[in-house]
């Protein structure tokens, strides 16, 4: 009976560390629907940012690098990205919040929301310059403002469920 | 499980990501190196997320404010009286048409017109719109058997969509007209000029190459050509319209923002237009 017990809470334990993971795989996916929302594919990359920035500094244990990784990798083949340079940004991004997240964690939001931005801000450019190189072609400048956009202000909008995850339904101590 | 000291578990935690963030940078320079691997991938992926897309897209499209159940229940009064507009005016170029046909087979038959074969077509639905910052692409289902698709071009009710360029066992991807790496040969207005049409990544790609003594018209109809033998000839694209001095671009007749069913052409690249075949001009795109 002992058993029993001990695998459901290993199982649940399981699926809240999971958790995480799970809802930004989904998500992506969902957003490729067509006819969902306007612009959604053009949202894809910011929530995966927003996501990433959240759980590092929050709850790093959520969102391992390997697990970072390969996100970054599914990012980059729904949309039409070169293989990898996902995995290398948000990798990077992840770098920079865990970095920052001893000072960040004592922060309001919107200090929090404002190192998002310059994060985002860093991640872009080098996206944009980064496809440049590996494409040897001028892109224009207009779509990376955009995601830029975009992703700030997408920011709240995905942090208020994470944060209640956070709390609630993502918390493996609660198991 | 491995049983560590805590200093030895903390140092390798902490290597985690210097060594995640190596293997991302040689998995950027594996793609540049192999062009192939990135594309193989990707086609894996889409084959395996089609059927859960596919499963996904059903709500989505029923509850749709403007065409599925939920918006067509509403609208059923004006779409009824659009529609019978619509077929009084279709009757009417029927019997247009029907005249002009007679006097195509006449002008044929005086000709010794040898006819170009009819393409095979499937209509397949489009489950994912996987456009990203600077690209513009969908998925789109494929049948059981669909034969050699690659290359094939799709279109909506309207005009061109795109091209074929990446097809797995149940899903394929195409390329719209307005991604930034597609190059069209198209020839423009009655007179047949040529020019390129090149996606810039918004609603209206670009008509560049055009000969400079004779600008495109505005207003005038953008078909495809079948020079670089990937398209064939004559399929409606759109219109020329100036945004500005010497800058046509083409507004095109597809609805490229809310593709949901597509026809996919498969003409086949050895007659496509029956004169240029297998001349795949690497522009040609």
């Amino acid at each position: 009976m002992m058993d029993v017990a001990e695998i459901l809470r290993a199982l649940d334990r399981t699926a809240r560390a999971m958790l995480p993971t799970a809802v930004i795989v989904v998500v992506m996916v969902l957003l490729a629907l067509p006819g969902l929302l306007p612009a959604a594919t053009d949202l894809r990359a910011g929530f995966v940012m927003s996501s990433v920035f959240f759980w590092t500094i929050y709850r790093p244990a959520a969102l391992p690098a390997p697990v970072v990784a390969l996100i970054g990798v599914l990012l980059g083949l729904l949309g039409d990205v070169p293989l990898g340079i996902w995995s290398v940004l948000l990798l990077l991004e992840q770098a920079i919040a865990g970095m920052s997240r001893r000072v960040l964690l004592r922060q309001g939001f919107m200090l929090v929301w404002l190192a998002f931005s310059g994060c985002v801000l860093a991640v872009v450019s080098l996206e944009w310059l980064a496809r440049m190189l590996l494409s040897f072609t001028a892109l224009p400048l207009m779509p990376t403002v955009l995601e830029f956009t975009l992703s700030v202000l997408i920011y709240p909008l995905v942090v208020v469920p994470l944060a209640r995850a956070h709390a609630g339904p993502a918390a493996p101590e609660q198991a | 499980m491995l049983r560590l000291s805590m200093p030895v578990r903390a140092a390798l935690a902490r290597l985690t990501l210097p060594v995640m963030l190596l293997a991302s940078l040689a998995l950027v320079l594996a793609g540049r190196a192999d062009r192939h691997l990135g594309d193989f991938l990707r086609t894996q992926v889409d084959d395996a997320l089609a059927p859960l897309y596919r499963a996904a897209i059903a709500p989505v499209a029923a509850l749709e404010s403007d065409r599925g159940a939920l918006g067509s229940w509403l609208h059923l009064r004006a779409g009824y009286s659009e529609l019978a507009r619509q077929n009084r005016a279709l009757r009417r170029w029927r019997a247009v048409a029907l005249a002009l046909e007679a006097q195509n087979e006449a002008l044929k038959s005086q000709l010794h017109y040898v006819p170009t074969p009819t393409p095979s077509f499937f209509t397949a639905r489009v489950i994912a719109d996987l456009g990203g910052l600077y690209s513009r692409s969908v998925l789109v289902t494929l049948p059981r058997d669909p034969g050699d698709v690659h290359d094939a071009v799709a279109m909506d009710g309207a005009g061109v969509v795109g091209r074929v360029i990446e097809v797995g066992s149940r899903s394929a991807r195409v390329l719209l007209i307005t991604d930034l790496n597609s190059k069209v040969p198209v020839a423009i207005g009655p007179g047949g000029a040529r020019a390129m049409m090149i996606g810039q990544n918004t609603g209206a790609p670009r008509l560049l190459y055009w000969a400079p003594d004779s600008p495109p018209r505005e207003g005038a109809i953008v078909l495809t050509s079948s020079v670089g033998g990937v398209f064939p000839n004559g399929l409606p694209i759109g219109i020329v319209h100036y945004v500005g001095r010497n800058d046509p671009v083409v507004l095109p007749f597809a609805q490229l923002d809310s593709l949901r069913v597509l026809r996919i052409f498969e003409y086949g690249a050895a007659d496509a237009g029956g004169k240029t075949a297998g001349a795949h001009a690497p522009g040609a795109a």
